[in-house]
């Protein structure tokens, strides 16, 4: 396990590394962040010193080393955009985009597994049938539309909820919804499949054979079993989230790390970017981490 | 009317498929005492397990469906009882064992837990359950009991896993055990153990046993009575003895018929220069030595049976040979020259004179290949063989050598029986004209009639084109009936050498005499005589 572990952490530390030269290099196509920031009629003088102070006239490998270096120290740049650490502000977002990921993707497990469990049970029976096609809806529904229709309907018809921003709980639940419906329907289908499966193993008989009744089957014999697929899953829609959700939180004014990403793209926000990209990339690490944890908890052929 | 303890009557139970309605049983009839045991034979397919389902109420329905009949128990009819009043019935007054301990126990919670939820399911406290957990693992000689509780099934051995499961289905001292084919994965020697060891416990319960089987052996050595199924009806019933030697029904018959180990033994003339010699051939996997330097000879058309038990390294020495392994050290010579060195083209030239034909043929035909597909792909790798326009009536001829249809070619391997598919496999080795065929197990997963079959087609095989086989094996009388000679195997180790008579009338050393007495003989009178000996060897 701890071996495991450890050969984890170095393969992820090299792609880590190859993310970051990867997209110090590209961002720096984008352009000159002076043509943004500076007003349309600033003098060549101005822009000159503008590059000149934030070190954009160096070689583009004198500013990567340069960069390395500064990170060596933990320290990641300013933002631009706001003069403030880079890692400030991204950490900041990111809370904002953690909390939402955590929230949803709670939400999402315990229906999914629940629903999923019940449909396994009752293949081919009418909740079956409906949480089938509930659950090919809502893996294949586009989540802006959603996000808009849900919007028009529930904010500016009924104006039950808030139409974008924070502040109340309120704020949370059209962002949540439109969230959870993806990552839903794809969990629900592959705890029903995994269900099925399992259901269908001998020691599900061994149970019955011994008079387990139902509930302790599916619940106990049954679902730790079905898990481990379903766990690989949660993992990869849970990593999908932490990016940042872009649209979701760009349509419902979120300052999660997605919206923060896609600013710091359109405004050249070289260092936030770079920041952004290593704290989503380490955080999903971490994930990775706590997926294996799960994995070696639930399944004890896989410790050792 | 006598009352039994547990009576099924005239019971019919069909499956509704996408193939149309499968009458699995029809109309059958038994039943059990206390402290008796009675054997159901069948082959797959006959419907010898579909009863003890009805019995545990294990049948899906839909889309089985139980059409008629009656199962008393105590005077209580189970297929008229409710859900809730059978589940507690199951595990406690009756419980059920099954083939594959592997697969029905849980791989994910510790063994103690699931011997003490049989209890824990019927209303007993935790203390006790667990008490009772650890008294039965002891009964049933599961070493270090206490610290064995929180092992998961993957830390035990195939033995110790029915033993495992023998445990949880008596944790409640229930009046009726099934027990369903339960050693027919485990080796000989193992076999023997936890046969004895279910009737050691019958005899200190007075439980019934009902025990279902394909074997006729283990009807000799354990069963009071028997049932003989075929096609989902009983046909025959009665003593073993009645049953050995006074078979009435044609099916019966031709079960008894087809038991192996009763033909007359091979005398082989032995060349005099081997085609196969292997030497001091070795294999470690990290500090596990797998085979510890084997060596022996193959001359050419010899059948040369490898026996042991599982993990004795005798599959191994066949991985090696065709390097679908590489050996740790040795020489295989191979008509002078050592198949160890060959380089990767070398090899894949050799391979055509090297076949081999593995246990089960359901997964070694690819199933979305035709039977014509299969056969000739070997003519697409060595295209030297057969020019194509060939093809088509040499797979026919090859069809007909191996008892199938020229017009089998079309069709695909799941419109086979498994017997059928093997025969497959073997058109598919001989399609290379081989000089050595190694099978792997290759007749254990079939039904005792049909094994007849294909060991006699294997045996018309190597009389008319002179093929050299070698032939793992578990099965003794099978061995005995095929081979010219034996090597027997342990732990790595071949342990004794020689001809099938030398190794069957007179073993030297005593693992090979343990070996022959735990095998177990459809006649059982002889299978008395095994079971004294066995004793005598201890």
């Amino acid at each position: 396990m701890k071996k495991m572990l450890g050969k984890r952490a170095l393969s992820s530390f090299v792609s880590l590394m190859v993310l970051i030269v990867l997209v110090f290099f590209l961002s720096r196509l984008t352009g000159d962040p002076a043509a943004l920031y500076l007003p349309v009629d600033a003098s060549e003088a101005m822009r000159e010193n503008f590059r000149e102070i934030h070190g954009l006239n160096d070689p583009v490998l004198v500013q990567f080393g340069r960069y390395l270096s500064d990170l060596i120290h933990l320290d990641f740049g300013d933002s631009l955009r706001k003069a403030r650490p880079a890692i400030e502000v991204v950490l900041e977002a990111f809370v904002w985009t953690l909390q939402l990921a955590v929230i949803t993707m709670a939400l999402v497990t315990v229906a999914a597994i629940i629903v999923g469990s019940i449909a396994a049970f009752k293949v081919g029976r009418p909740f079956d049938r409906f949480a089938s096609v509930l659950s090919l809806i809502g893996a294949s529904a586009p989540d802006f539309w959603i996000a808009i229709v849900g919007i028009v309907l529930f904010s500016v018809t009924f104006g039950w909820l808030p139409t974008s921003g924070t502040g109340s709980v309120w704020h949370w639940i059209l962002p949540i919804s439109v969230l959870f419906i993806r990552p839903f329907g794809l969990i629900l289908q592959v705890v029903r499949g995994s269900m099925i499966n399992a259901l269908g193993a001998p020691y599900v008989k061994t149970a019955r054979a011994k008079g387990v009744k139902n509930r302790p089957v599916i619940f106990v014999h049954t679902l730790r079993n079905a898990m481990l697929p379903v766990i690989t899953v949660i993992g990869d829609q849970a990593a999908a989230l932490l990016n940042g959700a872009v649209v979701v939180e760009t349509i419902f004014g979120f300052p999660g790390v997605g919206k923060l990403m896609i600013d710091s793209i359109l405004q050249r926000d070289f260092n936030v970017i770079l920041a952004a990209i290593m704290v989503t990339a380490i955080a999903i690490f971490i994930m990775n981490i706590l997926i294996d944890i799960a994995y070696a908890l639930l399944d004890p052929r896989i410790r050792a | 009317m006598a009352d039994h303890l547990l009576e099924v009557r005239d019971l019919s139970v069909r499956f509704h498929t996408a193939h149309g309605i499968v009458h699995a049983v029809n109309g059958i009839s038994w039943h059990l005492d206390r402290g008796e045991t009675l054997a159901i034979l069948g082959e797959s397919g006959s419907g010898k397990s579909v009863s003890a389902s009805a019995i545990m109420n294990l049948i899906d329905m839909p889309p089985g469906e139980i059409t008629s009949g009656e199962i008393l128990f105590d005077g209580m009819d189970l297929l008229k009882a409710s859900e809730e009043d059978r589940r507690r019935l199951n595990g406690k007054r009756i419980s059920m064992i099954f083939q594959d301990p592997l697969g029905h126990l849980n791989p994910v919670y510790p063994v103690g837990w699931q011997i003490a939820e049989t209890a824990m399911a019927h209303g007993r406290s935790k203390t006790e359950a667990y008490e009772r957990a650890l008294q039965l693992m002891e009964r049933v000689g599961i070493p270090n009991a206490k610290e064995s509780m929180g092992k998961y099934p993957h830390e035990f051995s195939g033995g110790q896993r029915q033993r495992l499961m023998i445990a949880m289905a008596l944790v409640l001292k229930p009046d009726i055990l099934i027990a369903d084919e339960p050693t027919t994965a485990l080796d000989v020697t193992v076999q023997a153990e936890v046969l004895s060891l279910l009737e050691e416990l019958q005899e200190e319960t007075g439980m019934g046993l009902l025990l279902i089987t394909h074997d006729l052996g283990v009807v000799a050595e354990a069963a009071d009575r028997a049932v003989v199924m075929e096609g989902g009806r009983i046909v025959e019933s009665g003593t073993p003895r009645a049953l050995y030697h006074n078979a009435q029904h044609p099916y019966t018959r031709k079960l008894l018929a087809a038991a192996p180990g009763k033909g007359a033994m091979r005398v082989h003339e032995q060349g005099k220069t081997p085609i196969l010699k292997v030497r001091g051939l070795k294999k470690t996997y990290g500090a596990f030595d797998a085979l510890k330097g084997a060596e022996f000879d193959l001359h050419a058309g010899e059948t040369l049976a490898v026996v042991g038990e599982s993990g004795s390294g005798k599959s191994t020495i066949a991985r090696l040979m065709l390097r679908l392994e590489e050996a740790s050290g040795g020489t295989v010579m191979w008509k002078g020259e050592d198949i160890l060195t060959k380089s990767p083209k070398e090899m894949g030239k050799l391979r055509r004179q090297l076949q081999m034909v593995f246990q089960d043929p359901t997964q070694s035909l690819n199933p979305h290949m035709s039977v014509y597909d299969i056969i000739s792909e070997a003519w697409v790798i060595h295209p030297d063989i057969l020019p194509k326009a060939k093809w088509r009536a040499r797979v026919e001829e090859l069809l007909e050598q191996v008892g199938l249809q020229a017009d089998h070619a079309l069709r695909y391997p799941h419109q086979f029986s498994g017997g059928q598919r093997q025969r497959i496999a073997i058109a598919r080795a001989l399609a290379l004209e081989p000089d050595l065929i190694i099978c792997d197990e290759a007749v254990s997963a079939l039904d005792v009639s049909i094994q007849a079959q294909v060991i006699a087609l294997l045996g018309e095989l190597r009389d008319r084109l002179g093929i050299a086989f070698i032939f793992i094996a578990h099965d003794l009388p099978v061995v005995r009936d095929f081979a010219d000679r034996v090597l027997v195997m342990k732990r790595g180790e071949i342990v004794e050498q020689g001809t099938v008579r030398q190794i069957f009338e007179a073993p030297q050393q005593g693992y090979t005499q343990r070996l022959l007495a735990a095998g177990l003989d459809s006649d059982p009178d002889v299978q008395a005589d095994r079971r004294a000996a066995r004793l005598a060897l201890g």
